[in-house]
């Protein structure tokens, strides 16, 4: 694919290492200097030094011809407006970074009236990364549809599972759990179960849901013998605004602990759940004070790298399980790792992988051609396939209840976002046009008429 | 430094130098010269060298310095394994006077040690002129356009060996910029060839001659060079190739791409046609009363200023013998080179006229100190980093040559001579000025020093200065 970045940051620089090993054909485009010289000198790509808004540039860099534009400059403004005008002169898709808060309530907006294909957000992506991390530590493997509002998620059924040796329909009836179990990997053998299968200890299983769904089952089928109760945040910058909140929904207590006074107001309107503390974190006697001990889950979330390792460290010391740790320049990380803590999240790197899962997920789809197919991932070992689709009028599926609709054995029908709603679906739920379909099967689709027989 | 890369990368380039061999040899095979025992052996000693190049080193990590020093590697072992041929057919005696014809070769200088160069076999006339196409565009550039560029870094290499003070890539990926690069290169050539055979000039001199051309070099199997060819037609062809291969070669990518805007913008190419033009219309008119007819005296100034401007240094006149005026201008042209990314030498109009509005805005400036100025090219201003390195990279340049001038003035030969040999061998062009070096002589009877010294001027133009200064820097030795 002909991809082309703009702005070398860190993220930018990771983006374009990465394409570039891949083998798509990467142009960046910076407006410094130093920074095209450098990342010119360093990876084999197209530089091309200049503002990303500036239509010769663009066409210089052959965004008639490009197939994704990301634009990762700092200004998220900036952003948007590259990916518009690069959209505007023919470019297929593109992804900005918007990471300003106030934006956040109308991303969906943005995306929409804008035609902007991705936003990201990195330092909602790291809270949600950490949220994930303290939700369930034993999921193996998580993948996003529906731009985020649906996951697929992995696990492995323990002995002692109350998940274990009842029929799925059962278990779904008896718990009340919102989720769909969409693909199971038993004896290295991959089976896209009906409700009459029965898991059985030792099988790896892929459940659809919402994430707060997916919790709640977390929760009540006791995957995690270590739920975490409350966590103790510091720092409280945008991360921990974003992380307060997700942890907040699920009904985890949040204190944060932050320096500086407007901040502290600002996060007390904002999150009237938690509990904001205003004094220094990395002050020993106020983790004390504000009961370090009592806390099961820890997150140093400064903006200084050293700061956070070394309150990390006294968190890990004073017996805290989950312990989370921010870095954010990536050169030392291999020697933080072999401290004694337990997770280290980088924003940047996050931000990266994210729309590196998009391009890989953009390049599987280019390979079939197709403007059904919205995402796909290749799961369980690659032995099945993850689809979202979006509907387009179709007599043979819209509006005929599910039950009514005579699908293929090797398919299932995972997640239908409808807006955004999630539905789970059962036998009385109707596909719309404009729906989001998540299907799993191990076979191959094309087209969302080829589930049915 | 990692001399173990080095070592890997360069051996593995020495692969392209055992089949660069092989048209020579087939020359050799056609004619029945006799001289494919020597070819043989030679691409025997480039095999043998390239064996390092199977063991891939464990720590692959490169940095500029790195690249730096493959390329100045990678040139001198090509110049000297490459001068073997001459030596070993024993046409040319001493090795030291091989090795300046083959560095003139691949360097693209054209200057020659040889006396009597239609008496050499046909095999090495084609050999000679053959490293002349080769090193027009670049011997690791072929290795690249080749080899699959994922081992290495080769920004560094190419930055190294691409003449010119910017460096523009057509794809974004170097592998394909050097392969379209390539290909407009051998595709100019071709054309050139055919209209030679047109002209009624043989098969083997249009082939030799449309090397020499391309890559600016100037080798002629002749010993008046062109001007033993009486036919308007090939003068006037070899000298409009002469300056179309002297123009950046991104400028016919843009015409391929059909983005004629851009090349009309392109204010080095405007300056580059201007000098041409204006150089011409002087030296015509000072030769006027030597040459009977307008025409003649047309056709002579175009050439020459054609053959100096890009570096070339082929020769249908004896500009030696002309008046002092035409003389000086054709010294001062080979100063300035062709255009930046092209198979010139020389300073490079790009950077000529840098220096000369960096010089304009200083004078400016004395005049109304506060006054802010900016140094624009193609309408895009030129920050002060990149200012300053053309103005270092002239600085390098004039004290590289006086360094090689206080030797070569060893040799007790006359000012005039050992400057215009510095000068012609350091921009790579081939012919000087005075009776020894002009277009009808030859740096035969220069002393073995002076010819080493050359030797590395050449090397020391081609490879812009600083790879080939880097070797002099004692800290690069030391791990």
């Amino acid at each position: 694919m002909k991809i082309i970045i703009i702005g070398g940051g860190k993220v930018g620089r990771t983006l374009v290492r990465n394409l570039n090993d891949e083998g798509h054909d990467v142009v960046l485009i910076d407006i410094k200097s130093a920074v095209v010289d450098a990342v010119g000198d360093a990876y084999d790509v197209m530089c091309i030094e200049g503002s990303g808004t500036d239509i010769t540039v663009l066409e210089e860099a052959g965004v008639r011809t490009a197939d994704l534009i990301i634009a990762v400059t700092e200004k998220d403004e900036h952003n948007v407006l590259c990916g518009i005008m690069a959209k505007k002169m023919g470019a297929g898709r593109c992804v900005a970074r918007v990471r300003n808060p106030e934006y956040y309530h109308q991303l969906q907006f943005m995306r929409d009236v804008l035609d902007i294909n991705m936003i990201v957000n990195p330092e909602y992506l790291a809270a949600n990364e950490i949220s994930r991390i303290l939700r369930f530590p034993a999921a193996m493997h998580i993948e996003t549809f529906a731009k985020g509002r649906i996951e697929l998620v992995e696990f492995k059924i323990d002995k002692d599972s109350p998940m274990a040796d009842i029929p799925l329909f059962k278990l779904y009836s008896d718990h009340k759990v919102r989720i769909l179990v969409c693909a199971v990997m038993r004896d290295n053998e991959v089976i896209i179960p009906k409700g009459d299968f029965i898991l059985h200890a030792g099988d790896r299983i892929y459940v659809t849901s919402t994430h707060i769904d997916i919790a709640k089952f977390i929760n009540k089928m006791h995957v995690d013998n270590q739920r975490v109760k409350s966590t103790l945040i510091i720092g409280g910058g945008r991360i921990s605004f974003y992380l307060a909140r997700m942890l907040g929904e699920l009904g985890i207590k949040v204190k944060i602990i932050e320096q500086d006074m407007d901040k502290c107001n600002k996060l007390t309107d904002m999150l009237p759940k938690a509990s904001i503390i205003c004094a220094d974190g990395t002050d020993r006697d106020v983790l004390i004070e504000e009961g370090i001990d009592s806390v099961d889950s820890f997150v140093s979330l400064t903006g200084i790298d050293e700061e956070n390792i070394i309150v990390s460290m006294y968190a890990k010391q004073n017996g805290i399980n989950k312990v989370i740790t921010k870095i954010n320049r990536l050169s030392f990380m291999d020697i933080v790792e072999g401290m004694g803590i337990d997770s280290l999240v980088t924003p940047k790197d996050i931000t990266a992988d994210v729309i590196l899962g998009y391009v890989r997920a953009m390049d599987n789809i280019s390979k079939i051609a197709n403007n059904e197919i919205r995402t796909l991932y290749r799961i369980v070992g690659n032995n099945a396939e993850a689809i979202e689709f979006r509907v387009y009028e179709n007599p043979d599926i819209v509006g005929i209840p599910l039950k009514d609709l005579r699908i293929k054995q090797n398919v299932i029908i995972a997640a239908v976002a409808k807006g955004n709603k999630i539905v789970i679906p059962s036998g009385n739920t109707v596909i719309d046009v404009g729906d989001h379909v998540i299907v799993v099967t191990t076979g191959h689709l094309k087209h969302l008429n080829e589930i049915l027989l | 430094m990692n001399f173990k890369m080095i070592g890997y990368l360069t051996a593995k380039i020495m692969l392209i130098g055992a089949a660069m061999l092989v048209p020579p040899l087939i020359v050799s095979f056609i004619y029945h010269d006799g001289c494919h025992i020597p070819f043989l052996i030679t691409i025997a000693v480039f095999l043998l060298l390239s064996i390092p190049g199977f063991i891939k080193p464990k720590k692959t990590h490169m940095f500029a310095k790195d690249g730096l020093m493959i390329v100045v590697l990678a040139w001198i072992v090509f110049s000297a394994v490459g001068a073997l041929p001459f030596y070993l057919s024993r046409e040319i005696p001493s090795y030291i006077d091989c090795l300046f014809e083959t560095v003139s070769g691949f360097t693209t200088t054209g200057s020659s040690i040889l006396t009597e160069v239609e008496h050499i076999s046909k095999s090495l006339l084609f050999w000679r002129s053959f490293t002349h196409w080769i090193g027009g565009m670049g011997v690791l550039v072929f290795a690249m356009a080749i080899f699959s560029g994922k081992d290495a870094k080769t920004t560094h290499i190419m930055r190294a060996e691409m003449p010119g003070p910017t460096l523009g890539k057509l794809a974004s990926k170097w592998q394909f910029s050097v392969r379209i690069l390539y290909g407009m290169y051998a595709f100019l050539t071709f054309v050139e060839f055919i209209m030679l055979l047109f002209g009624g000039m043989n098969v083997f001199d249009s082939l030799v001659h449309s090397f020499g051309t391309a890559g600016t070099g100037g080798f002629s199997v002749k010993n008046i060079s062109i001007g033993y060819y009486k036919s308007p037609y090939i003068q006037y062809t070899i000298a409009v190739f002469m300056m179309l291969f002297g123009i950046n070669f991104n400028i016919y990518y843009l015409l391929l791409v059909k983005k004629f805007q851009k090349v009309k913008a392109n204010s080095e190419l405007k300056t580059y046609l201007t000098i041409i033009v204006v150089a011409t219309v002087v030296i015509m008119l000072n030769i006027y009363k030597i040459y009977n007819g307008f025409e003649m005296a047309l056709r002579q100034a175009f050439f020459q200023v054609a053959s100096t401007v890009t570096t070339t240094g082929y020769a249908t006149a004896n500009f030696d013998l002309w008046p002092q005026l035409s003389r000086t201008i054709i010294f001062i042209l080979m100063f300035v080179g062709g255009c930046a990314g092209s198979t010139g030498g020389g300073l490079k109009v790009l950077r000529v006229s840098v220096l000369v509005k960096s010089a304009l805005s200083a004078v400016r400036k004395s005049v109304s100190p506060k006054r802010v100025l900016t140094i624009k090219n193609d309408g895009r201003t030129i920050d002060g980093n990149e200012v300053e390195g053309v103005v270092t990279y002239f600085v390098c340049y004039v004290v590289f040559m006086f360094a090689s001038l206080i030797v070569l003035s060893l040799d007790s030969i006359d000012l005039e001579t050992a400057l215009t040999a510095v000068v012609t061998t350091i921009n790579n062009i081939g012919p000087g000025l005075g009776k020894m070096i002009g277009p009808a002589g030859n740096f035969h009877d220069m002393s073995v020093l002076s010819k080493i010294v050359l030797s590395i001027d050449m090397l020391a133009g081609r490879l812009e200065l600083y790879p080939v200064l880097m070797l002099f820097m004692p800290e690069i030795w030391k791990r």
